[in-house]
């Protein structure tokens, strides 16, 4: 079977499945779980360039997604007249200003060796000023928050246009990707992953506890959409137009990456990754080029978790699970084939209609255990069976994903070795 | 006296206890480290599901720790390091050992210890729920109470059987450890062999026997790290990807590859996160009446709210990474 018919029976297979799943569930419930997988699709590109084009290991991609999901809220939320009319916005902006400050003195102290002190003394100043300026801003914050959660409930956002906001959700998940980038990228890959996995936690535990800003477990809604909303559109017209715009964006990073992957650039990225000693001694610079690619990644997850908490019209930071938006997501890249970006739309596509099958697939089954343990055994099933079966899923998950790095490590849409001569038998490739 | 007391109770014992937790922890996982070359995401897991193997043979013999004296957990607890032992190697060749030997890379292992990570969680979830237990199943927990001699403190130093039984375990975990790196035949090819593999290879070293003991007191460590922590708190099935981060931090600072670093680490992060969230206010509370009128003493005065605890491994981490890539004892960055 050549690769283009294997493709396009992949394909129809997809097409048939989203077929039944219009045809069993309505176009209103076919639409939204279309819409929802094209968010997905839009994360997975995300990740898959930064996985199949460099062999980064980001294990918080949630932490991108809710940051994205965050700066819509922030930037499109309606203001919150509560909050702007009263003294709140000036009392911020000083607690802003002491931040500055703080920073301000950290850094100068760390440059007291310019002027002649020595580096240990620095140091160690440096740290007692930055811990200083930390508990007064932290301590001048506190009462701001405070009023601001028993006054207005939280600052609101600024009412700007949707897709602005998502634009700012992909521009600070990148400015997040920065910061871990610096440190991490040029020291062992692993690394990456640990610092990648605490920081989706501290902002997961950032955007729960801090209610002044995000009203945390008390949840923002409804969103604004880019589109007619479905009350004023109906449900199938308004997201059918999401549908719409989402596929316009998913083509769009698609065919761009795409042409990059082509460019001297991708094949600049892929000399990188398979040897990365031999792209050094070419002049490449290989942790700046890592760099670029983890931000772009990151950039592109941002603005998909933006667009699918848009959608969802509901931002609830407890909602954020490593399961859903971390490693559902690592399915769906390594079965569609890593560095390959119609492997990964196609890995988010089918993975996900899947993932949201198996939720009554496995009630169903392990409704079918209870029936059959109490039948035959008298077996007295445990009262959460049913949370317990959801739960079960993330066997399924780890499963699957240690499967196919067994056995299929290159996907179900390889990555196409297009001009390159056959690999010697000493390629460390994985 | 009293804050002196308080501070005792609140920053030594529990530094100690969590120290002790994440120092097993961090061992585990710097040998893993140093043997393997990866980064085993599958270790809280393996914790949790360590102190879970306790839980069960607490279950079923629930009168074992009365004859010595012990909470029961905690006698079942070599039955339950050499059962997860067990289970790490198996672990290892079914799912890491394919993978190696074809050659991938390590980040290929970190993803597939993942999947273990997953796979194991929800086995546990299936059989066991999300909800919390207590290993102390038919025990009461023993709490102890410590006079001073002083006339002054009137409080009591409180330290709880498991606390003081997971910082004596720890302590022995140590000096075993030291002893069998420094003494036994095993553990000098395992030094080797994380110094240079190739060379500890090609001198003979068998690399498989070397890689199962490395699970052996891996596991081991991971069962024993959790059941104690089980024994102090709860057993909670989710704290997997909570009690990762310290345990990583731990070993990053410590130096990875090194395991009396590992154990430095997990100290030094565990008193960090204790430190962290101190309330300081209290210990400041006798010099109330010098500082009145010159500053106010709010109620509250801790570097790092306790919701935001996590992020005290992380800037540690970030801390260490930034400033000193080898860790304290120079371990490998490669």
């Amino acid at each position: 079977m050549t690769i283009h018919r294997r493709r396009i029976l992949l394909f129809a297979l997809l097409a048939a499945l989203y077929g039944a799943v219009f045809g069993l569930f309505g176009a209103a419930y076919g639409l939204r779980m279309s819409v929802e997988a094209l968010c997905y699709a839009l994360i997975a590109l995300g990740l898959t360039i930064q996985w199949g084009y460099a062999g980064l290991f980001n294990a918080g991609v949630m932490g991108f997604v809710a940051v994205g999901a965050f700066m819509t809220v922030l930037i499109s939320f309606p203001p919150n007249e509560a909050f702007w009319n009263s003294d709140m916005p000036a009392r911020l902006g000083q607690v802003a200003l002491y931040a500055a400050a703080g920073i301000g003195l950290t850094w100068a102290a760390s440059r007291l060796d310019g002027i002649g002190l020595p580096r240990r003394l620095r140091t160690l100043v440096t740290v007692m000023t930055g811990a200083a300026a930390w508990l007064v801003v932290s301590a001048t914050l506190d009462p701001v928050a405070r009023d601001i959660e028993r006054q207005a409930g939280f600052i609101g956002g600024l009412g700007l246009p949707v897709l602005l906001g998502w634009a700012a959700g992909g521009a600070a998940a990148g400015a997040v990707a920065w910061f871990v980038g610096r440190i991490c990228l040029g020291l062992r890959s692993d690394y990456l992953a640990i610092a990648t996995l605490g920081i989706a936690e501290i902002i997961k535990a950032l955007l729960k506890n801090a209610d002044w800003l995000t009203k945390g477990t008390l949840t923002v809604s409804p969103l604004p959409w880019p589109v007619p909303t479905p009350e004023q559109a109906g449900f199938v017209w308004a997201r059918a137009s999401y549908l719409a715009l989402m596929a316009a964006l998913v083509v769009v990073a698609w065919a761009l990456l795409e042409r990059a992957w082509r460019a001297p650039w991708g094949r600049m990225m892929r000399a990188i990754r398979d040897n990365e000693v031999a792209a050094a001694a070419m002049g490449k610079n290989v942790n700046r080029r890592r760099l670029e690619i983890f931000v772009l990644g990151s950039v592109l997850m941002g603005a998909g978790g933006a667009a699918l908490v848009t959608f969802t019209r509901i931002f609830d930071p407890a909602g954020f699970l490593p399961l859903n938006h971390t490693f559902l997501i690592w399915v769906m890249i390594i079965l569609g084939g890593a560095g390959s970006n119609l492997g990964a739309v196609f890995g988010a596509l089918f993975v996900y209609v899947v993932w949201v099958m198996s939720e009554p697939a496995a009630l169903l089954l392990f409704d079918a255990v209870r029936e059959a343990g109490r039948d035959w055994f008298g077996w007295h099933a445990p009262a959460d069976l049913d949370s317990r079966a959801l739960q079960a899923r993330v066997f399924v998950i780890g499963l699957t994903i240690t499967l196919v790095l067994r056995y299929a490590p290159a996907g179900l849409f390889p990555e196409r070795a297009s001009t390159r001569p056959p690999a010697p038998s000493g390629n460390r490739k994985g | 006296m009293n804050e002196i007391v308080f501070f005792v109770n609140k920053v030594v014992v529990a530094g100690l206890v969590t120290g002790s937790v994440y120092a097993m922890g961090a061992v585990g996982v710097t040998l893993v480290f140093a043997i393997l070359r990866f980064a085993h995401f599958a270790h809280g897991d393996l914790m949790t599901l360590g102190a879970f193997i306790a839980f069960v043979l607490t279950a079923a013999f629930p009168h074992a720790g009365a004859a010595v004296g012990l909470p029961t957990a905690f006698v079942m607890l070599p039955a339950a390091m050499a059962l997860t032992a067990l289970l790490a190697i198996w672990i290892d060749g079914r799912f890491y050992r394919p993978l190696r030997e074809r050659g991938a890379k390590p980040v290929v292992l970190v993803m597939a210890s993942v999947g273990v990570t997953l796979m194991i969680q929800g086995l546990l979830r299936l059989f066991a729920g999300t909800g919390t237990r207590s290993l102390f199943i038919d025990e009461r927990k023993d709490i102890f109470r410590l006079e001073l001699p002083f006339e002054l403190a009137r409080r009591k130093i409180v330290i709880t059987e498991p606390q003081v039984l997971v910082i004596l375990f720890a302590i022995a975990a140590a000096l075993g450890l030291h002893w069998f790196l420094t003494r036994t035949r095993t553990g000098k090819a395992m030094r080797a062999m994380s110094d240079n593999p190739d060379l500890a290879r090609l001198s003979g070293i068998d690399t498989r026997h070397v890689v199962r003991t490395t699970w052996i007191i891996a596991g081991g460590l991971a069962a024993a790290a959790g059941t104690l922590l089980s024994l102090d708190v709860a057993l909670k099935p989710d704290m997997s990807f909570n009690i990762l981060l310290p345990i990583f931090a731990a070993a990053i600072v410590g130096g990875v590859g090194q395991p009396y670093g590992a154990i430095a680490g997990g100290f030094l992060v565990g008193f960090a996160e204790v430190l962290s969230v101190f309330n300081w206010a209290i210990l400041l509370r006798p010099l109330r009446p010098y500082l009145e009128g010159i500053v106010d003493l709010p109620a509250r005065l801790a570097f790092v709210p306790t919701e935001y605890k996590l992020t005290v491994p992380f800037v540690i981490l970030v801390a260490v990474l930034v400033w000193r890539p080898t860790g304290i004892f120079r371990g490998k960055v490669i």
